[in-house]
């Protein structure tokens, strides 16, 4: 032991003599990224090691928020069509200064043009690198909606969209909208190694990235020249810690600063630990229970009502969630604006429920079928308890209840031709905007889409989500949405199930780190005290 | 002696085909769906699905996907992998040294502390210091690594401080790679030197531990029983009448000739030390091959898993066939 003892304390005498100068943060991450451009990337390990600390982008999330901040564009203006945007560059955002890049301009219009032509156009010279799929860029369906991106001078740039839509600025705030720098593209191309841009990065973010060592660790280094200050660390770190057991006892012996995703089984001994604290946020997601209101009897209103004051959601909360969940009241989570935070949640109580049903005509219940989740989402962690628990529910008014799945493919497939009564199924935000829950789960033109799964296209609500689409004023929108919750609330296509928490763990050392809704970790504000 | 070793590597053939089967087939029968993982919720485009399934080459039949890969595995391309979109074969050999360096830290803990702990038990039989050794020894045989692995953890890292918990160097030290074992690109680099090589060594020891504890155990019994063995010889009881020193007879006459089928054993444990990897790099975040497949069977990337068991299966195979030639080099009698 004491042989032991005095090894280990020379090792840490050794060790902190070698030590650097300055603050290192340790981030202890979950997963190796699987590229440095957010451009060609959909998993959040990957925008974690490359949209939030190398790249801007022209507008931002404001930190901790869903609400859109200037970034790279001090302003901009919409053209009264709705179709025209027209952004202003910041004047004197450098890029950094990396190992194998030495910058000789400013960030300008060129830059814009470059990032978004290669994800656009296929005879970019970039296009084809990397796999040559946007996947996102795609999916969020910014490429059909782009006419043309116009460089008008060296700091303003012109968007042409094909159609008025407001949610695309905040597709722009959305990582795989990062700004590249076309001067290090350039220089990568006279020298033939075009793949470099995507695994050593260059950006005129917080960090500057410094090393990859695979599936251990990404290092960065503050960038003294950030725009908005440089960060208040000298060195981040993400130590990659696949195991969150493993993470929970790094973090306690001070190997890590920050951990993503405890174990749901440690929180509680966390918040105990007078070292560690824990943030909690609803994320940015919904679980829910849709019936199909095409089918008989989901058509009927009062049937729909009935099955969502029977089912005991608190119960789980408790059981599948541990508790890391809160309940949905809306289709929207509250972290993103325009939550209707006034509606009043369906209460859990059998008596009305057996009242409605046989208001309905079903007094002694009906035969129904649920389609449970086949797979395991942090919006819903198992759905075949949940489907149990739900059929136990439906059994005390009389509604006998057979589960069915499919594997995963099959049950999306499936779902979308509406071949389902009641189904489970979840939605994880992309972009913070309220369009991107409302009009792809519950739109009319979701039913084409296959996303709409309720099959629900209700006249009013789809003409204030179509409307709220297509105005830029964040006011006028916010009421629109309210107004189409409030017509969700009261004709339950679905029954919201949960929204799933996000939790961090950290040293109560930590300083300045926000959570944020959109399920990143961001460390340009962050410091050790 | 030729006929023998060629016979060998023959036999090879249909056991590295049967391998490349099963590893093809496997990964196809866990349900799960690659593009679908790579798409999540967003493969509700049909469009994008299938543009997908045909560059990735699922679309065709698996006769026909097995043998793409196969005639391609021959000529040395294992694919490349769905998720990093890199050669299989480099991302295989970025991750190689890393198991190897574990691997062999863990078998060089089993064989100095196995090797004598089976020969103290057998010297004492039936003693106190038999039954604990081969208690302890039963103990480790049967304990689950990744519950063994965390208790380490908790108990070195957490409770004393003396180990850290996990990763392979401390974050200080950035080590330019030349050989891929950080302890000796420790050593070389400039940014490192004696506290470097400490650092990476002070990681290694709870991993090493962990791996190393079920070979420990096998070592450990096998010298044992093969020490009585050898110890119940005739030559034993003459050297012992010569009025040899016991201890010179225990290490220069019994252990010598005990050690033929302890021999044997350390290269069957070879298989053992890569499925330990797979669990003990998964606890200790360590940078191998190991926790690179399951990463890869999470992500239900085929090619790397394919690939990747291959490889391991190709060298855990050429491996023992190295062993059984040796054996046929030590043992004349076997070579008929």
């Amino acid at each position: 032991m004491k042989l032991g003892q005095l090894l280990f304390s020379l090792i840490l005498l050794i060790v902190s003599s070698g030590a650097h100068a300055g603050t290192t943060f340790v981030y202890c991450s979950e997963g190796s990224p699987t590229s440095f451009n957010p451009q060609i990337t959909t998993d959040g390990t990957s925008n974690n090691a490359s949209g939030h600390p190398i790249y801007n982008r022209l507008v931002e999330f404001k930190y901790g928020t869903t609400e859109i901040v200037p970034a790279l564009a001090e302003s901009w203006t919409v053209s009264p069509d709705g179709k025209t945007y027209t952004f202003k560059l910041r004047h004197g955002v450098k890029f950094g200064t990396t190992k194998y890049f030495t910058p000789t301009r400013e960030f300008n219009a060129d830059d814009v043009l470059f990032s978004v032509e290669r994800q656009k156009d296929p005879s970019n010279a970039y296009h084809s690198v990397g796999g040559g799929n946007y996947e996102y860029f795609k999916a969020m369906e910014v490429d059909s909606l782009i006419n043309t991106v116009k460089k008008i001078d060296s700091y303003t740039v012109e968007f042409k969209l094909n159609k008025p839509e407001s949610p695309f600025i905040a597709n722009l705030a959305m990582s795989f909208m990062s700004i590249l720098s076309k001067e290090y593209a350039d220089k990568l191309l006279k020298e033939n190694k075009k793949e470099d841009i995507d695994n050593f990065p260059v950006g005129t973010g917080p960090f500057i990235f410094r090393s990859y060592e695979k599936d251990t660790m990404v290092r960065f280094e503050a960038n003294p020249t950030y725009w908005q200050g440089a960060p208040k660390i000298d060195k981040l770190v993400f130590a990659i810690t696949p195991d969150a057991n493993v993470r929970y006892q790094k973090l306690k012996t001070g190997e890590c600063h920050l951990i993503i995703e405890p174990a749901p089984a440690d929180i509680n001994s966390m918040r105990k630990d007078s070292n560690l604290k824990v943030m909690e946020s609803a994320g940015l997601n919904v679980g829910y229970l849709a019936f199909n209101v095409k089918k008989k009897p989901y058509d009927n209103l009062d049937v729909r009502r009935a099955i969502y004051h029977a089912l005991n959601r608190a119960s789980y909360i408790n059981a599948i969630y541990m508790g890391n969940a809160m309940i949905a009241k809306n289709p929207l989570p509250p972290t993103i604006w325009g939550y209707n935070d006034k509606a009043v949640d369906y209460d859990f109580n059998i008596e009305k429920a057996k009242a409605l049903l046989a208001k309905a005509g079903f007094p002694n219940g009906f035969d129904a079928e649920i389609w449970t989740l086949p797979v395991t989402r942090p919006y819903n962690p198992n759905g075949k308890k949940m489907g149990e628990m739900m059929q136990a529910d439906l059994a005390k008014v009389g509604i006998k209840v057979k589960l069915i799945t499919y594997d995963w493919p099959t049950y999306l497939a499936k779902s979308r031709n509406g071949e389902h009564q009641m189904i489970q199924l979840g939605w994880t935000g992309d972009n913070g905007d309220p369009d991107n829950f409302l009009n792809v789960l519950l739109g009319c033109s979701g039913m084409t889409a296959g996303s709409n799964v309720a099959q629900w296209c209700q006249k009013d609500f789809n003409q204030k989500i179509v409307k709220a689409k297509t105005i830029s004023d964040q006011a006028a929108r916010t009421k629109l949405y309210i107004q189409a919750q409030e017509i969700f609330h009261d004709r339950t296509p679905w029954v919201p199930v949960a929204h799933a928490m996000i939790y961090r763990a950290m040293s109560n050392k930590v300083q300045g780190y926000k959570i944020d809704p959109l399920g990143g970790d961001i460390f340009r504000e962050v410091y050790l005290q | 002696m030729l006929k023998a070793v060629l016979k060998k590597i023959l036999n090879l053939i249909p056991t590295l085909l049967g391998v490349s089967v099963l590893a093809f087939l496997l990964i196809r029968l866990v349900p799960g769906d690659p593009i679908m993982l790579l798409l999540g919720e967003r493969g509700a485009d049909p469009q994008m699905y299938a543009e997908m399934k045909r560059t990735m080459g699922l679309d065709r039949s698996l006769l026909h996907q097995y043998f793409t890969f196969l005639s391609n595995v021959l000529r040395g391309d294992f694919g490349y992998s769905i998720v990093s979109k890199r050669p299989v074969l480099t991302e295989f050999l970025d991750r190689f040294p890393a198991t190897l360096e574990l691997g062999i830290m863990a078998m060089t803990f089993a064989i100095t502390l196995g090797i004598p702990f089976g020969i103290i038990a057998a010297v004492k039989r039936n003693t106190i210091f038999d039954y604990s050794l081969m208690g302890a020894g039963l103990v480790g045989y049967s304990m689950p690594i990744f519950w063994w692995g965390l208790m380490l953890i908790i108990v070195f890292s957490v409770k004393l401080g003396w180990t850290p918990v996990s990763g392979r160097i401390d974050v200080l030290y950035e080590i330019e790679r030349h050989t891929g074992l950080l302890l000796i690109d420790s050593w070389m680099s400039p940014d490192g030197g004696f506290a470097a090589f400490k650092s990476a060594l002070s990681h290694l020891i709870l991993p090493a531990l962990a791996m190393g504890t079920i070979p420990l155990a096998v070592v450990a019994r096998m010298t044992r029983s093969s020490m009585l063995e050898v110890l119940g010889e005739d030559y034993i009881r003459t050297a012992r009448a010569k009025g040899l020193p016991y201890v010179r007879v225990v290490i220069v006459h019994a252990l010598r000739n005990a050690m033929v089928p302890i021999i044997t054993i350390l290269g069957l444990l070879f298989g053992s030390i890569i499925t330990g990897a797979i669990l003990t790099e998964m606890i200790f975040s360590w940078p191998g091959i190991g926790k690179w497949i399951v990463f890869s069977i999470n992500a239900r990337d085929y090619p790397v898993i394919q690939g990747g068991v291959v490889m391991i299966a190709s060298l855990v195979i050429l491996t023992n066939t190295i062993v059984d030639v040796l054996y046929l080099w030590a043992n004349p009698r076997m070579r008929q």
